[in-house]
């Protein structure tokens, strides 16, 4: 059936708005040329389509994107504490100038737009794969527009242990920038790696992650999404897990008018574990949408979700999250929750958890809630001098700090907690 | 130290006066004790003069060194030296020990205009007062109550007494739930803070406490008032006959 005209109209004007990319190799115009296709039969989301029920994606469909003023800031970098190697790229294009250099020991580091010049098979068995897989049951068009489009971006080969993360840093400078950046990821068996991720990027900003994690592989992923007040984002992480590998991924936001964040899970291996988390906070028209979906495929895999929202003066949060157990995935070991905590009558927290289950051996549990700040717990820190702003900040921080222990590195974790803390207070002055 | 007049107090969400006219004055340095059956009032009393919402006062006042407490909010009456150490310390899970104690401490001190204390002062402070209440560092670290058992609440309730160092504080209940060495424990911690500028207020049903705990002054209240005042020797009455002789004769 085709797409309405509203869609498919959609969907010719973007592809209109961002050329072609031009001298490429014979199997990335293939991937592109099937990725035209199908955002042509999708067409763009618009919020009649069920899966964005929750979330008015006019936003990220409208061209030319909406301005977002760039933050006036004087704070250092989020993960500026660590030893990383840094990539940066400016309103969504890479800067040589302040990236460092991409050579360190048990990772292969190239430019996606070189890559796709060349004949590199493992890169080709991802470039518009996963995303490809991840389009059934629910289409998710403007992943399918990235693998269309998007020309920047790194290709990452992890060949064994890696001794410090490779750091994506995304600046965000013209307040009219509509960016798209693509990475692919392939962790080889054995290998471990952590890739952070931080900043606002653009006013608007289309970023897909396809990753591969081969058996035995260990991949973490850290990220912080920019606090510039206007800016929008939507995020896809495809991931393909093979057996005993492990995946973490955490997500950090704070502002920003509109974040949709999409995860994709495929567990095709046997003994593998996936965490995925995300903490947000915002006020007046912050809306963030995490929408996550599991595929477990083999045996004894355990999968881990864990989404937090602190909502105030009118913010929405929302949650999609599902489970799909085959048949045949016994011994599966699937947990999600989802909790919003709302700072007002204002806000507003949406979930949708999920599970469908084919197997007869698993546990899967789901859990959801939606409250107010504990009086209980508030009376007995102001009791002890702590006045209620503050009081009210620790149990903030508290209630995201379920979230945040989900990240395995304590430095990392910690900088996640210093920076909101420091945002929090910043909120409150 | 704290002087409460006539104070008059009913629930905010129904009508029903809980104290009808409680007068009590607990000097510097002194300890005094209220004592009295279920549904007596003295919990209420507690919360009321700690701030927390839910109550109405409808007549009377209460002071601590002459400053109007009812008028402020509960971190206030805490910066003024007030304390309250919880019937049911509550659960915190996320908020780390030290990380409460440091940010409460600090915040009193900001409120009354004194310097902040550094980590490391904080460390040396709260470590020394933790030894004595045989609090280890464990407990420290671990989330605000979480999962401690009933005597290790009381005492962490103690140790931020004993860190944050109030002028006047109301005991509730410390002893519930308490088996001997562990109320003796709490017992020491308490008299270890008995100063000539520190008052006490210690609620409670039973005497044992107080074996522990000596008072100068014994207080029984009953129906939302305090019934008859005495010396220790009353608590002694108490634990013998019960407070039904007492209500009797004061009827």
């Amino acid at each position: 059936m085709a797409a309405p005209a509203v869609k498919t109209d959609g969907a010719e004007a973007f592809l209109s708005a961002f050329p072609e990319p031009s001298g490429e190799a014979s199997w990335a115009r293939e991937a592109r040329r099937r990725a035209v296709e199908r955002f042509r039969q999708q067409g763009v989301p618009v919020r009649r389509d069920e899966y964005w029920k929750y979330t008015d994606p006019t936003g990220l469909t409208v061209l030319p994107a909406r301005e977002a003023a760039v933050l006036d800031t004087d704070e250092a970098p989020v993960f500026d504490v660590l030893d990383s190697l840094k990539i940066v790229f400016v309103d969504g294009e890479f800067s040589a100038e302040l990236s460092d250099d991409f050579s360190l020991e048990n990772v292969e580091i190239e430019r996606l737009e070189d890559v796709l010049k060349l004949d590199i098979h493992w890169a080709r068995d991802l470039f518009g794969v996963l995303e490809g897989n991840g389009q059934t049951p629910v289409a998710r068009p403007l992943a399918v527009l990235n693998t269309a489009r998007a020309t920047d971006g790194v290709v990452i080969r992890v060949t064994g242990k890696v001794a410090k993360p490779i750091s994506l840093r995304y600046l965000h400078r013209s307040p009219s920038s509509d960016a798209q950046i693509r990475h692919l990821v392939k962790v080889e068996a054995g290998a471990e790696a952590t890739i952070l991720e931080a900043g606002p990027a653009a006013a608007r900003f289309n970023n897909v992650m396809e990753i591969e994690v081969a058996p035995t592989a260990s991949l973490h992923h850290v990220r912080a999404q920019g606090r510039d007040h206007e800016r929008q984002a939507v995020t896809g992480l495809f991931a393909r897990l093979g057996e005993e590998s492990t995946f973490k991924s955490f997500t950090l936001s704070v502002n920003g008018r509109m974040t949709r964040n999409e995860c994709v899970l495929e567990f095709t291996g046997d003994n593998a574990v996936a965490h995925v988390a995300g903490a947000c906070a915002g006020d007046d028209d912050f809306h963030h949408d995490d929408t996550v979906f599991i595929t477990h495929d083999g045996l004894n895999c355990e999968s881990r979700q864990v989404f937090k929202k602190v909502l105030r003066s009118g913010a929405t949060g929302v949650f999609q999250g599902k489970i799909l157990v085959k048949e045949g995935a016994q011994k599966t070991d699937g947990y999600q929750i989802s909790q919003g905590l709302l700072l007002d009558d204002d806000s507003n927290f949406l979930a949708k958890p999920e599970l469908e289950i084919y197997a007869d051996d698993v546990v899967c549990s789901h859990g959801s809630t939606c409250g107010a700040v504990d009086e209980t717990s508030l009376f007995y820190l102001r009791s002890r001098g702590i006045s209620r702003a503050a009081a009210e900040e620790l149990l903030v921080l508290a209630f995201l700090d379920e979230a945040i222990v989900e990240i395995e590195d304590d430095v990392l974790a910690d900088e996640i907690r210093d920076r909101l803390a420091g945002w929090l207070a910043r909120r409150r002055a | 130290m704290l002087e409460i007049k006539n104070l008059h107090v009913k629930l905010e969400e129904e009508d029903k006066q809980i104290l009808k006219g409680v007068d009590l004055k607990v000097e510097p340095g002194t300890v005094h004790a209220i004592m009295g059956p279920n549904g007596s009032g003295k919990s209420t009393l507690s919360y009321v003069l700690s701030g927390r919402e839910g109550y109405e006062v409808t007549d009377g006042e209460a002071s601590l060194e002459g400053e109007d407490l009812l008028d402020l909010e509960p971190e206030e009456r805490a910066a003024a030296g007030l304390f309250l150490a919880f019937q049911y310390p509550v659960e915190i899970p996320g908020v780390g020990n030290m990380t409460f104690l440091r940010t409460a401490a600090n915040a009193q001190r900001k409120a009354r205009g004194e310097a902040e204390l550094s980590a490391a002062e904080f460390l040396r402070l709260i470590r020394e007062r933790a030894k004595e209440l045989d609090i280890d560092a464990e407990m420290l670290k671990r989330p605000v109550n979480v999962g401690f058992s009933g005597g290790e609440k009381k005492r962490n309730e103690i140790l931020q007494m004993a860190v944050l160092e109030p002028k006047m504080c109301i005991l509730d209940e410390t002893d519930s739930g308490l088996d001997v060495d562990a109320m003796k424990l709490v017992a020491q911690g308490v008299n270890a803070l008995r100063a000539e500028d520190r008052s006490f207020l210690v609620i409670t049903h039973y005497q044992r406490l107080l074996d522990h705990i000596k008072p100068d002054v014994v207080h029984i209240m009953a129906n939302g008032r305090i019934v008859q005042s005495g010396g220790p020797e009353l608590a002694l009455e108490v634990e013998n006959n019960g407070y039904a002789d007492i209500l009797k004769s004061v009827a």
